[in-house]
């Protein structure tokens, strides 16, 4: 086998770990269409990380948080539906992003931006999955219990004595730091995805949050190695690959006769 | 069994402004301990608003939140939406709390009569199940102050009796003091000691007897509300627990 493949097994399977249990609060909390904005906002992120001259994944990361605390204040204000304010968010961030890049002259291969390049993942990058994954993790399994709470109802919680606002912040900055990492795999446009797909298809036979979540990472990671063995032999692309297998998986997962779990 | 009517919590002079809108006008109610208060009043009549200001969880445009200090407050909101995609047993929506003390979560679900719920998917309750699940929940806080926000929203009339005894009980053994809303009026006015008649401020308020006289309470529910009330009352100078038992009459004087 060749060193690339090695190298994109290695990355992928550490990008499923991290967003399947993330992705596990994205599906619970509704914030399918969330994730999606603030992917969205991750061109615009690299446009700014060539323009600052900084490491483009902090920029990402950075863009995206900026990008939700936007969101919030905006949703404070009632002005508008929340879905129609993400959806103006989303695509003007991308917009502003393709702007910004070709106004820039950034040479940049937007394909791999749009729908990830997993054959590329160097070791540089791998260092950026694991170190990152590792901190994701970590945080999450820190916060699990009162992300669990502000998840079945933030007023409960904080009469509880949870810090909502803080946890809610935690969860945004946690989302936001997969989307950079997660990009290089299957591209901004199909992050959610990874997100939602593993986590919707591990429901079926969870019990229990925590269940759910290493459920979501286990799926993650098959649709991974099904979807690189489909782009080794099919020739097609990676990243829309590892997607398609995911969706087979959920689609399998709803055929099979399965006890009803809680 | 007797209690001391020690306030607990007190709002004093409370305003709320959305907008241009007056939702609470100089709103003044005390809370008491071993004191079932209940707050009654129409639809967007700004109980529920009423009671997120005593939590804290709205800031008053003007007005005094005192509780006593270190004050432990159990609530149990209006309805829990969990997503259907959320796999939570009663057991671990329990460990959700700040609460770890798994003997502690048992005696509290068979305080409530909900101890068969343990392993029961927390989707598949029923609406009176759920009830007692979060109020299992509030209880696990030790409360010195209960509030309940509906807490039989979505039972029918048997399992509405059954809550409402079974939170009178909580108190007479607890000696806790207890909140709740409601807009069903002649059910709660057996289970209730004070009640609190709002419509953005203060109708009325005392003794469940006392109010239902009272014209302002009349002009809030109309003549057929206060009616229905004083039937109940004529009918009624006792109240029953679940088993049909006759429950002996408590009363909190505290003015």
């Amino acid at each position: 086998m060749d060193s690339f493949l090695i190298y994109a097994l290695i990355g992928g399977l550490g990008v499923a770990a991290i967003a399947g249990p993330l992705g596990a609060f994205v599906v619970w909390r509704r914030m399918a269409y969330f994730g999606d904005t603030l992917a969205h906002s991750a061109l615009l992120g690299v446009a700014l990380g060539f323009l600052l001259e900084i490491n483009l994944n902090l920029a990402i990361i950075a863009c995206c948080v900026g990008l939700s605390l936007l969101l919030v204040s905006l949703q404070r204000q009632h002005l508008i539906a929340t879905d129609t304010l993400l959806g103006i968010m989303a695509h003007s961030a991308l917009s502003l992003g393709l702007v910004a890049v070709a106004l820039l002259e950034i040479r940049l291969d937007l394909m791999a931006y749009l729908f990830g390049d997993l054959l590329a993942i160097g070791p540089q990058q791998l260092l950026w999955i694991y170190g990152g994954g590792a901190l994701v993790l970590l945080l999450l399994y820190k916060l699990w219990q009162p992300l669990l709470a502000i998840t079945i109802n933030e007023e409960l919680a904080k009469v509880e004595g949870v810090k909502v606002g803080r946890i809610r912040l935690s969860l945004m900055l946690l989302i936001a730091m997969v989307i950079a990492i997660a990009m290089k795999i299957v591209g901004l446009l199909l992050i959610t995805s990874l997100l939602i797909i593993p986590a919707a298809t591990a429901r079926r036979v969870a019990s229990s949050p925590e269940q759910m979540a290493i459920g979501a990472a286990v799926c993650g990671c098959l649709a991974v190695t099904g979807g690189l063995l489909l782009s080794w032999y099919g020739d097609t692309p990676a990243g829309p690959s590892v997607v398609v297998i995911a969706l087979l998986l959920f689609i399998a997962s709803y055929l099979l006769p399965l006890r009803q779990p809680a | 069994m007797s209690h001391s009517h020690e306030p607990l919590a007190t709002l004093s002079n409370i305003n709320l402004q959305f907008g241009s809108t007056q939702v609470l006008q100089q709103v003044t109610v005390e809370f008491h301990r071993g004191c079932i208060t209940t707050l009654i009043g129409p639809n967007g009549a700004g109980k529920t608003t009423l009671v997120r200001v005593l939590l804290g969880l709205q800031q008053p445009t003007s007005g005094v939140v005192w509780q006593q200090p270190g004050l432990r407050i159990g609530y149990m909101p209006q309805k829990l939406q969990i997503d259907k995609t959320f796999p939570l047993t009663v057991k671990r929506f329990l460990e959700t709390s700040q609460c770890r003390d798994k003997s502690k979560m048992r005696s509290a679900l068979s305080d409530v009569g909900a101890q068969n719920l343990w392993k029961q998917s927390i989707h598949d309750l029923s609406g009176g199940e759920m009830q007692r699940v979060m109020l299992a929940r509030a209880l696990l806080r030790d409360p010195e102050l209960l509030v309940l926000d509906e807490p039989v929203q979505g039972v029918d009339i048997n399992g509405q009796l059954e809550l409402y005894s079974l939170i009178e009980r909580i108190r007479d053994q607890r000696g806790c003091g207890v909140v709740m809303i409601s807009h069903d009026l002649h059910l709660v006015m057996a289970a209730t000691d004070h009640v609190v008649c709002i419509n953005q401020h203060v109708c009325c308020s005392g003794h469940p007897e006392h109010v239902t006289n009272d014209p302002a309470f009349m002009e809030l529910f109309g003549p057929r509300g206060a009616e229905q009330l004083a039937i109940y009352n004529h009918q009624h100078n006792h109240r029953h627990n679940v088993h049909g038992d006759i429950v002996t009459s408590h009363n909190c004087e505290h003015h």
